[in-house]
């Protein structure tokens, strides 16, 4: 699995960090985000690629399970 | 699923916002100007005595609005997150310079919509520099673009921006006499304040609860084949149209539109650096407005930055009027195109390696 931390970046940078890591051959991508747009944009763009989100609210940021 | 969603509601915001825009005009607004995020911010600074240009002050309530309602909404959701600290200083004056690029074009991302769909075609030319401009900054973006992480900051930072659209509200309310108000053109043109604060109010709480951007609109599809956001900017234009012919503020042509100008090649350029710019900062210039809101701090100086900017380009003679552009005015804008490129190539990651 790879984890890739995106908190604290603006849009659109946490979607292109995760289209990068989709090119890769992980199944299974930890996406963190701190912040309600991305989280939306990030979950749009990975199901709009076939994946599967699974999101989990941590205190001061989200944990976004992205598998395919 | 959850697309469908999103650009079902993308939809209804940004019709509802095309009809409210033109509500404001029929109310009073300058023409084609129902909303516009640089003119209105140049008002309020005009208002402030920040320049001294007398045909355009007047401290806009729908600035006030837009920043008060996505305040409130985030609140209530609580999307109220104060962060900040990604490069405020370089935010800043791309605000101002992004508020220049504006005032030349003669509007906003926001008013260029607002234009076309008044059948303005000096809009639908500005369209053509607002796409290469974001264009550009999806280049730049693939290249590794980034103004550095925010963080978490304490709770005055991100109450400053929303209490200080409180203060001018209360200014506007009981101390009008301390303003300075146009008493012609386009500052002179207002619809009633407790219209245009409430009609703002609806559009910052819409607008945030859906993202509503217009750069961001034709980033994602440029960068993501994604036309989700750009629907609210499709729908604003489509009601604003039908507004327009059932109120006969149709006006289909190049000559003699309101408060624009016919010089393509700086229409164009005017809207490249605000697309360029709008792409570069994460948002157009409504999208700074209503992320200021949401304690984003980054997105307050940048808000401050682009008064400042407006303020600058009515003391330099920098923003055009419906007469054309002006020497300086063209002068600024090939520098801030020369300066936002510098910028560009200086924040990318491949460089930094």
């Amino acid at each position: 699995m790879k984890e890739v931390d995106a908190r604290g970046l603006s849009c659109p940078e946490p979607v292109m960090l995760l289209a990068d890591a989709l090119k890769g051959q992980e199944k299974e991508i930890l996406l963190l985000v701190d912040d309600f747009a991305p989280i939306e944009n990030c979950t749009r763009y990975a199901e709009n690629h076939g994946c599967q989100v699974k999101r989990q609210d941590k205190e001061d940021y989200t944990e976004l399970r992205i598998s395919r | 699923m959850t697309k469908n969603k999103e650009r079902n509601y993308l939809l209804l915001v940004g019709g509802l916002i095309g009809i409210l825009s033109i509500v404001l005009m029929l109310k009073g607004n300058p023409a084609n100007m129902g909303f516009c995020i640089a003119c209105f911010l140049r008002d309020t600074a005009g208002a402030l005595k920040l320049h001294t240009a007398p045909v355009v002050q007047y401290l806009r309530p729908e600035i006030i609005g837009l920043v008060l309602g996505s305040f409130l909404i985030s609140l209530g959701t609580k999307e109220f997150k104060v962060r900040g600290g990604s490069s405020p200083v370089l935010r800043f004056f791309m605000g101002m310079m992004l508020a220049i690029g504006a005032l030349v074009f003669l509007g906003c991302p926001l008013r260029m919509v607002l234009r076309m769909a008044g059948g303005d075609l000096n809009a639908w030319v500005g369209l053509i520099g607002f796409i290469l401009g974001v264009y550009a900054g999806t280049l730049y973006l693939k290249r590794g673009f980034s103004l550095g992480r925010n963080h978490g900051l304490g709770i005055a930072e991100g109450l400053a921006m929303p209490l200080f659209e409180v203060i001018l509200l209360i200014l506007l309310l009981a101390y009008p006499a301390t303003l300075a108000f146009s008493t012609e053109g386009p500052g002179s043109q207002h619809a009633p304040i407790w219209l245009s604060l409430v009609i703002a109010l609806v559009v910052g709480c819409t607008a945030q609860k859906t993202r509503l951007c217009q750069a961001g609109g034709i980033r994602d599809l440029i960068m993501f084949k994604d036309a989700t956001l750009l629907w609210g900017s499709v729908a604003l234009f489509a009601t604003a149209l039908v507004m327009n012919l059932i109120y006969g503020n149709f006006n289909f042509g190049f000559a003699g539109q309101p408060i624009a100008h016919t010089e393509h090649l700086w229409n164009i350029l005017g809207l490249f650096i605000v697309g360029l710019i709008s792409t570069l900062l994460g948002g157009c210039p409504m999208r700074q407005l209503v992320l200021a809101g949401t304690g984003n701090t980054d997105s307050a100086i940048t808000v401050l930055g682009m008064m400042i900017g407006a303020a600058f380009a009515h003391n330099f003679g920098l923003a055009s009027s419906g007469n054309g552009t002006t020497p300086a005015g063209r002068i600024a804008t090939i520098v801030i195109i020369v300066i936002v490129l510098v910028i560009g190539l200086m924040n990318t990651r491949r460089q930094k390696a």
